[in-house]
């Protein structure tokens, strides 16, 4: 029997297995920001232990940091001490930052990929639960909570049990209008919230194969939403020409010998998954959500389900879900008025995605009653939107573009909905307060999203290109 | 912290709703703390307040509802979804609970309890169903967790369940050790392994 994809890159990391247990698995690279870190670095000088590869450690300031006047001192208190801290104990330990200021700041998820860090066939983690995005270079990347970012600091290893294998196959063209946050809400909605808990999930068939790697990461990113542990897509010419050139990208003899490993990182024809998901792309509509989880989803053209469609005991939390959306069983989306959109985070906060946005919005105005912000998922986006002109083409639409960070996906710095707001977002997590208390978020695609901007209320793009 | 566990005996608190995510558990808000004390104020925050106002707790909210209390969780399917944030699993052991009983758990939430000594215990829809209805119908109903055996049991009517659990990581939870220190001495062989190691720049 042949290997998954997955097997390949699993096995070339397993230092040793405890029979009936975990493996010692090694990590190739570790990115870490301010939030879940300082805790680690405590426990680091607690035990008296230095960080143990700090070459393969990367940091930067992205969750909490404002997303205007970067330039300035962070005003919250709390805000500005995380991210000192951060300062101080890359410092201290020896690690590379690129913090508030440096021109490869940027979203952790968003940065990796465009300096070349991410490549194929590596381990990656990062105290982020969407360092799933990575798994679109062929890599197993995983977020972790703040005790194994200590143990990956200290000895560049966790402790990790083999999870089950899905594989998810898009095959066909997408329809006009779809693109790959359709994608992954659609099979998030298909398989529920839980549905890939314990399984790393490889996506494969034509139509992921023939998606930009910035579209795969976005597929990538949302695994978690369905609870798996990783998301995977094999490496292809589209990966190799992605990276070549990057900063960080091997280059020369390197390069040649890297590309001809790297092309064996497919998952072998006879190969078997625990799970196998067929799906077939001409299905996909452009998706909205309705609820407070990403399962909660439904075509742009659909409505949410009928009281009678749900499960017995998946009621009470169904009718929590709708009383906190201010919607109602059966309501179509469409035509739902709109109070903010927010184009960002490290699912859709990348150079095409603004791309596609602002060849949209063009010539368009946004409609009055709804506030627009678009936040670039790194400094280097940014400064490609201005050399563009896309910087002028958002002014000129009423679309406010903000400086790089996390910003309005988890609300952790200013940039919060109010209480009560409906929000179309391209982030990741719909859940109650997760744009700020009362937050009412509704994921999309950046399209669908910008759209909404136009229009003022919930709108299948399709009818508008 | 308490480090080790074995047998927990206590009455629980119910939440019986599905899906409960970190950004429930400890809203982001909360998370620009440096150190890892001082999260279980803020549990459930936004479910527990008004307005996230802790002048005004939610009555029926079961944390605030002096009819339950206890050293155990229960909790709808999927609990610990959503973000990595290790403030959860350190939110829900300083407010005092060392066991999160549900039917479903989100790998990443997992790895976090057990990593603190909140041992998460996975059941059946089935088994936590019946749990809740104890509960709901006594809330003085003890509930005995018992590590070294791996099954829960409610106390007065004996109905219970086996859990599984890694032999690994049980023995790190009932003896008190963390990865960590396994790891460490393991030093040798990550360094042998590091020799062998595919980088290409």
């Amino acid at each position: 029997m042949g290997n998954t994809l997955f097997d390949k890159v699993w096995d070339r990391h397993v230092v040793k297995t405890i029979p009936g247990g975990p493996s010692v698995f090694y990590i190739d690279k570790h990115f870490i920001h301010e939030v879940t870190s300082p805790q680690a670095f405590k426990g680091l000088r607690d035990r008296g232990l230095r960080v143990f590869r700090p070459a393969q450690v990367v940091a930067t300031a992205d969750h909490n940091v404002p997303t205007i006047h970067q330039e300035l001192p962070i005003k919250e208190e709390l805000s500005r001490r995380q991210v000192e801290q951060l300062t101080k104990n890359c410092a201290e330990f020896g690690i590379e930052l690129y913090g508030l200021g440096h021109p490869f700041q940027g979203i952790v998820h968003v940065i990796g990929p465009e300096l070349g860090i991410t490549q194929p066939g590596m381990t990656i983690v990062c105290g982020d639960s969407h360092t799933s995005t990575h798994g679109a270079f062929g890599t197993i990347a995983f977020g972790i909570g703040t005790s194994e970012v200590e143990m990956v600091l200290a000895t560049q290893c966790l402790m990790q049990s083999k999870p089950k294998l899905m594989r998810i196959n898009v095959e066909g063209k997408l329809n006009k209008g779809v693109f790959s946050k359709d994608i992954i809400l659609h099979i998030i909605s298909l398989i529920s919230a839980s549905g890939a808990t314990g399984y790393a999930v490889e996506y494969a068939g034509s139509a992921i194969r023939d998606l930009s790697m910035e579209a795969r990461m976005t597929i990538c990113n949302m695994s978690i939403e369905m609870g798996a542990r990783c998301g995977m897509i094999a490496p292809d010419e589209t990966t190799f020409a992605y990276i070549k050139g990057k900063k960080f990208a091997p280059a020369g003899e390197a390069w040649n010998k890297a590309v001809a490993d790297w092309k064996t990182l497919c998952t072998d024809d006879d190969a078997v998954f625990d799970k196998e998901l067929h799906i077939n792309a001409a299905d996909i509509e452009p998706m909205i959500t309705y609820g407070t989880n990403p399962g909660m989803g439904v075509k742009i053209t659909g409505h949410i389900p009928q009281l009678t469609e749900i499960d017995e005991r998946e009621k009470p939390s169904f009718e929590k879900s709708l009383h906190y959306m201010g919607l109602n069983p059966g309501e179509v989306m469409k035509g739902k008025k709109v109070d903010y959109v927010f184009i960002g985070s490290c699912t859709n906060s990348r150079i095409e995605d603004l791309r596609k946005v602002a060849a949209f919005v063009k010539g368009k105005k946004k409609a009055p009653h709804v506030e627009v912000w678009v936040v670039p998922g790194s400094k280097q986006v940014e400064k490609q939107a201005i050399e563009e002109g896309i910087n002028k083409v958002f002014e000129e639409a009423g679309f406010f573009l903000r400086q790089p960070g996390c910003s309005a996906c988890l609300g952790m710095n200013e940039d919060k909905i109010p209480a009560g707001k409906y929000c179309i977002s391209t982030s990741n997590r719909n859940f109650e307060g997760r744009q700020g208390p009362g937050a009412r978020t509704m994921l999309a695609s950046p399209l669908t999203a910008a759209a909404a901007a136009i229009t003022g209320e919930v709108t299948d793009v399709r009818e508008l290109i | 912290m308490s480090k080790s566990i074995n047998i927990i005996k206590s009455t629980a608190v119910p939440i019986s709703i599905e899906n409960i995510d970190t950004d429930q558990i400890i809203p982001a808000r909360f998370l620009k703390a440096t150190t890892r004390e001082g999260f279980g104020k803020n549990l459930f925050r936004d479910w527990r307040y008004e307005r996230g106002n802790d002048q005004h707790p939610i009555a029926d909210f079961p944390l605030n509802d002096p009819t339950y209390s206890g050293k155990i969780l229960v909790a709808g399917k999927n609990f610990g979804c959503g973000s990595s944030r290790e403030h959860a699993a350190w939110a829900l052991k300083d407010y005092g609970f060392d066991v999160v009983v549900s039917s479903f758990f989100a790998d990443i939430f997992k790895n976090n309890a057990l990593n603190n000594f909140l041992l998460p215990v996975l059941i059946t829809d089935d088994f936590l169903q019946q749990l809740f209805d104890a509960i709901y119908e006594n809330p003085k109903t003890e509930i005995e967790v018992n590590l070294e055996e791996q099954f829960i049991k409610v106390v007065a009517t004996g109905a219970s369940q086996s859990f599984d659990i890694n032999h690994y990581k049980k023995t790190c939870l009932l003896n008190g050790y963390d990865d960590i220190d396994y790891l460490l001495n393991m030093k040798s062989e990550i360094e042998d392994y590091e020799k062998g190691r595919i980088v290409y720049g």
